[in-house]
């Protein structure tokens, strides 16, 4: 990716100094206890990696960090408030991508990106940012495109291109590099160090042998020891 | 967040229109229906003039429930809920906006095709207007109530045949004031009280059925 | 609140509740029996099969009552998360269920001899019939999901939508005239039926509703157990 296909990106995000932390979480899934006693910081520019094995709730954290379900014990807060209080706030400030791809086959790529921008309230630059980010993931050729001609990889890839299309400070990404090749894995790492030096943070599961070296781990089978 | 209901409706709408077959699908099966009924109960003219106004409902019913099941499913399987969800319009404002789309996309065209079939029923000409305002009137306390229903299972095995359970003795008061307001006017009885019953249940669906549907999709998403 | 959240605490209680609360419901079944049956005089007009009202009558109260209950245990099951709520609702649905078959099959038997008819669709008669399919709904909705707290969950919603039947059936003889008599024990100018009926009446009533707490409290214990059941079966299928 180069620069110039990140310019309509903000320099900064709104918060530099934000922090997201959780304290004594549990999680609950169809009964059974997930994980228990689970705390994480993580500040504006820092990324924080989730790893373990199937089925150890890094999936379920990730909502729980979206606020999408509620912790069966312990909270979660952004700068000392707690999540809940206000979850618009906190709704407005996330991307999240998860497991499915949210993608309508019925609509073009510039359609699907176009409604979940003017969903979120874009601004008036929104088509230049939408152009940007397919250009960040190399889906410029087929902006016209219905979505369902794409492949497993570009539908991937028209996903994470949600996260350029409209700025948001805290990213939850649930395995973003599943099915991508090298090219487009290397387009997710500069999106990211970009999101990471304007103050942005990052959440994201991953297999644990290819995260970044400077990146925080949390090893979910190390907590599930230990709780 | 008026513009994020907006986009809510202006996407369903935009897919409906490009997956045409499935809006057109209901009309086709409440066709169907209707037609049916000359062979079942014989072509007299006078004893389908008699049924007409309860045909016509009871099809318009089962039509709009035929589509309902996938009001938030596919929604929910492609992972869009959860965006939605993300986004700043509240859960109740997000069913009432695809609800609002379903209505226009599946109960609209029943509505224009109702005269039609009215006619071939033997409906008399004057009980047309009358019929059209019920429907009007009654289909989206329909869409309401069933948005609720379909936002309920999800997620559930044989959503389907449960959400005909859940929603069809709901949809009972509709149609026992839908039918007898195209009933007055063919005996030449006032209209107006039915019609003000279907405006009523309509108004109360309005208020509630968001709400409902809202905290079942919350459920959903949990 | 204890109540609401631990398990424990319902299941000690109830233990202790359960004896007592069965001999007291056979006991009053007995008595309102026969103060029914044989102690209250039959009616002038209707004769003897006046007496399906003792049956008939407060079944439909259990129907509403229990409903009712349903509805404000799903209420608290979705306010404060409460799982015993939750399992309580569970556990009063196919009593309700019950009692409402039993007031629509009773209240047939008696209106062949009195109207002449099975059934009528009259307006308290389709909205006791839709309490009926609201129940069902409910047991079904429960049981429709992998996760069961899911199912419960959803059924909650259901059940609070389903309540604005319980007023149009309190209400739907006061506001369409229906063949349906008018309600006669409890109205504002106190009760318009002789006493000779009225004790069978409220005896029964009492004895159905110890009835349905004490069936309620065995199902809560046996879903609790069938939780803990669950539980373990979890465990032991993932580590």
């Amino acid at each position: 990716m180069t620069v110039s296909s990140l310019a309509a990106l903000p320099d900064q995000l709104p918060d530099a100094r934000a922090v997201f932390a959780g304290r004594g979480l549990a999680c609950e899934r169809g009964g059974r206890r997930v994980f228990q006693g689970l705390s994480f910081t993580v500040c504006a520019g820092e990324a924080l990696v989730l790893v373990g094995r199937n089925g150890s709730g890094k999936s379920s954290l990730l909502r729980l960090m979206a606020g999408l379900s509620r912790p069966a014990q312990g909270s979660l807060t952004w700068n000392a408030g707690d999540i809940a209080d206000d979850s618009e706030a906190h709704h407005g400030r996330l991307h999240l991508i998860g497991h499915q791809d949210a993608i309508k086959p019925a609509l073009t790529v510039n359609e699907n990106l176009g409604f979940w921008a003017r969903y979120r309230g874009a601004g008036p630059c929104a088509s230049a940012r939408i152009a940007d980010a397919l250009r960040a993931f190399a889906l410029e050729r087929l902006a016209e495109l219905p979505a369902r001609y794409l492949s497993q990889g570009q539908r991937r890839r028209l996903s994470l291109c949600r996260l350029l299309a409209s700025p948001a400070q805290l990213w939850l990404l649930d395995e973003p590099r599943a099915g991508l090749d090298r090219a487009a894995s290397t387009s997710l790492d500069a999106a990211l160090a970009h999101h990471r030096a304007a103050g942005g943070i990052a959440v994201v599961v991953l297999h644990a042998e290819d995260h970044p070296p400077e990146a925080r781990v949390l090893d979910f089978d190390a907590v599930k020891a230990g709780g | 967040m008026l513009a994020a209901i907006g986009a809510i409706i202006g996407r369903d709408l935009r897919l409906a229109l490009r997956q045409g077959l499935d809006s057109l699908l209901a009309v086709v099966f409440f066709v169907l229906a209707c037609v049916l009924f000359p062979f079942g109960v014989g072509p007299a003219p006078e004893t389908l003039a008699r049924i007409a106004a309860g045909v016509l409902w009871v099809a318009a019913l089962l039509a709009a429930l035929l589509s309902l099941e996938r009001l938030f499913q596919a929604d929910y399987e492609d992972g869009s809920l959860d965006l939605l969800a993300l986004g700043p319009a509240p859960l109740p404002a997000i069913a009432a906006a695809k609800i609002a789309a379903h209505w226009l996309t599946t109960s609209v065209p029943l509505i224009a095709a109702a005269p039609v079939l009215a006619l071939i029923l033997n409906l008399p000409p004057a009980a047309f207007s009358s019929l059209v305002l019920a429907l009007v009137l009654g289909t989206p306390t329909l869409s309401l109530i069933g948005g609720v229903g379909a936002a309920l299972v999800l997620g559930a095995r044989r959503g389907g045949v449960l959400l005909a359970l859940l929603v069809l003795p709901l949809y009972i008061p509709v149609l026992i004031f839908g039918v007898a307001a195209v009933g007055a006017s063919q005996i030449g009885l006032a209209v107006q009280p039915h019609l003000f019953m279907l405006a009523a249940l309509l108004l109360v669906a309005l208020v509630l059925a968001p709400w409902a549907a809202g905290a079942a999709l919350r459920q959903a998403l949990d | 609140m204890r109540a609401l959240v631990n398990p424990t605490f319902v299941m000690r209680w109830s233990t202790r509740a359960v004896p007592w609360l069965g001999g007291l419901t056979l006991l009053l079944v007995a008595a309102g029996l026969y103060l029914a049956l044989i102690a209250s005089p039959p009616d002038y007009q209707q004769g003897d099969s006046v007496r399906i009202m003792y049956v008939h009558v407060p079944a439909a109260w259990m129907a509403l009552f229990c409903y009712t209950c349903m509805a404000a245990a799903s209420a608290a099951g979705l306010v404060w998360r409460s799982p015993i709520a939750d399992l309580a609702a569970q556990a009063t649905a196919p009593v309700g269920a019950a009692f409402t078959f039993i007031a629509l099959v009773t209240g047939s038997l008696w209106g062949k001899p009195m109207w002449g008819t099975w059934w009528v669709w009259d307006a308290r008669l389709t909205s006791v019939l839709i309490l009926q399919f609201l129940y069902f709904g409910f047991i079904a909705l429960s049981h429709a999901f992998d996760d069961p707290a899911r199912g419960q969950r959803a059924a909650a919603v259901l059940a609070l939508v389903g309540f604005v039947n319980v007023p149009i059936i309190k209400f739907s003889v006061d506001w369409w005239s229906t063949l349906h008599q008018p309600a006669s024990v409890v109205r504002l100018d106190g009760p318009s039926i002789h006493p000779s009926m009225l004790a069978p009446l409220l005896v029964m009533a009492i004895a159905f509703t110890c009835y349905y707490v004490w069936l309620l409290l065995v199902r809560l214990q046996s879903e609790i157990l069938n939780g803990k059941i669950r539980a373990l079966r979890l465990r032991q299928a993932h580590g």
